[in-house]
């Protein structure tokens, strides 16, 4: 049966749905503003920021009011909680892009240690992660939940590779250990933001199977129906 | 969070419920309003100096422990108390401005204005048709084809047209619970009144019924004034656009039911809503 305040839960779905396309967009952004050393880009991701902020308090504001108002129960109560937290693995995704951001302008000034392949590479598996977290919460596909625990290793293994291959660049030469620490950084962001779309997955599975998979190694939550 | 149990002395100042209903700019924010009013049942005083705003075309909660009052405030507005002997009041009643004590005021007419739903559904012992007319008929509307008319709409109106439509003619008593209750709220509407009073409507329904009266409520806000008295705080919060709690004959607090319910200003209403009262 439909009740009056339904349109309500949809409100608050598509808010989440547009916080993660903004959020996403901002990795994007960041990214292009990375490759490219363009210092304007990455301006428009650090302005852009509290726009992702001001959605995390929107979609709160409403997820507590639903609470309050409509007394959501089992798979309506799980999905308002899992919304307020995606929001919040959301907002810290968008902080990254940001943290990201802060540092261009200070590599952009410095000749390029190498070509970036490997950071564009992170970058892009960790917004298919967040694409799929997502669609995987507006569509209760358990599967694509799982299958995106899968991919964060491989953006860790990307992450830890990049460590080893500046760590030699600043023993080889010390006089670009600022640019390298710079990228290094940017590696443990962009690692973040993977970590975060995983964090939606876990959610998606609680808002299936209102099971708590956190801290569960990987393994193990695969082979769980 | 204010320890005080004083009593407010000014109903707060309501906000225009725009996104609800966006083209009510222009509705009375005291289309029912209590003035430092007191009523007694004989030597009891049972309301104490209550100043109550009630919106028009909202829907407006009166919450509170048994024997607070509500259902007392609430059968003052069509002066249903009148049947009592030995009642009386002081302050005022005005509902769109007018005294519902002025002398010039006759009952019957101000009840015709306000239709009340009752806890129990209590059809009378007619056919659904004869149900819905009954006031109609009362007031001297015989012609049959305006008579369908309102049949359809008032039931329509009260989400029941569809469930009833083809046995108009059969007895009230062969419809389920909420159907009963529904049909009273569409022999109400039938009158077309400016306001609805409903005194625990839900009580005696199931999950579902209740749903779909409440649906009913949120629906009827857009043309009618609706003042519901609910001992279930849930529903409050669902169906209602303002909560006043009342105890031992005091409004102690009036407000946005959001507010009353996310972060009420005094202590008695927080533990009353939460349900650690007493």
């Amino acid at each position: 049966m439909e009740r009056f305040f339904d349109k309500e839960l949809d409100k608050f779905r598509s808010d989440l749905s547009i916080m993660g396309a903004k959020a996403i967009e901002q990795v994007r952004n960041v990214t292009e503003a990375l490759v490219e050393h363009d210092v304007e880009l990455a301006q428009k991701v650090r302005d852009a920021d509290n726009e992702v902020d001001e959605l995390e308090k929107q979609i709160d504001a409403e997820a507590i009011r639903y609470m309050s108002l409509r007394n959501p129960v089992a798979s309506e109560l799980r999905l308002v909680v899992v919304g307020m937290k995606a929001s919040h693995d959301l907002e810290r995704v968008a902080d990254e892009a940001t943290n990201i951001a802060k540092r261009i302008p200070r590599i952009a000034e410095e000749k390029p240690l190498k070509d970036y392949i490997d950071l564009p590479r992170m970058s892009e598996i960790a917004i298919e992660m967040l694409d799929d977290a997502l669609e995987a919460l507006f569509s209760n596909d358990l599967e694509k939940a799982k299958a995106v625990l899968l991919r964060d290793k491989e953006v860790d293994r990307l992450d830890k590779q990049l460590y080893r291959e500046l760590s030699g660049f600043m023993l080889e030469n010390p006089k670009v250990t600022s640019v390298a620490l710079e990228l290094m950084f940017i590696s443990r962001s962009l690692e973040r933001i993977a970590d975060h779309a995983g964090n939606i997955a876990e959610e998606v599975i609680f808002l299936i199977h209102g099971k708590d998979v956190r801290h569960t190694p990987v393994k193990k939550i695969l082979t769980e129906d | 969070m204010n320890d005080s149990t004083e009593t407010l002395q000014q109903a707060p100042d309501i906000k225009q419920k725009e996104t609800d209903n966006p083209d009510k700019t222009d509705f009375r924010q005291d289309y029912i309003s209590f003035r430092n009013y007191n009523f007694f049942y004989g030597p009891t005083q049972v309301l104490f100096d209550v100043n109550l705003d009630i919106p028009e075309r909202q829907v407006t909660a009166l919450i509170g422990p048994s024997g607070c009052g509500k259902s007392t405030l609430l059968r003052n507005i069509n002066r249903m108390n009148d049947l009592v002997d030995g009642i009386r009041h002081e302050g005022e009643l005005l509902i769109d401005g007018t005294s519902a004590y002025d002398p010039t005021v006759e009952v019957i007419s101000l009840r015709k204005r306000i239709g009340m739903v009752f806890q129990k559904s209590n059809p009378f012992a007619k056919s659904i048709y004869e149900n819905v007319v009954y006031g109609l008929r009362v007031a001297g509307r015989k012609k049959k084809s305006s008579l369908d008319e309102a049949v359809e709409t008032s039931l329509r109106r009260a989400a029941l047209w569809d469930e009833v439509k083809d046995r108009l003619g059969e007895s009230a008593f062969g419809l389920s619970g909420g159907q009963m209750q529904r049909l009273c709220i569409a022999r109400a509407i039938a009158n077309n009144p400016e306001i609805i009073l409903m005194d625990e409507p839900c009580s005696a329904l199931d999950p579902v019924a209740t749903g779909k009266i409440e649906d009913l409520i949120h629906d009827l806000k857009k043309e009618y004034t609706i003042v519901i008295v609910t001992h279930n705080m849930q529903q409050a919060a669902r169906v209602s656009d303002q909560t006043a709690f009342f105890y031992l004959g005091k409004l102690i607090e009036y407000d946005e039911t959001e507010k009353i319910f996310m972060n009420p200003a005094q202590k008695q209403t927080e533990d009353y809503v939460r349900g650690r009262f007493g």
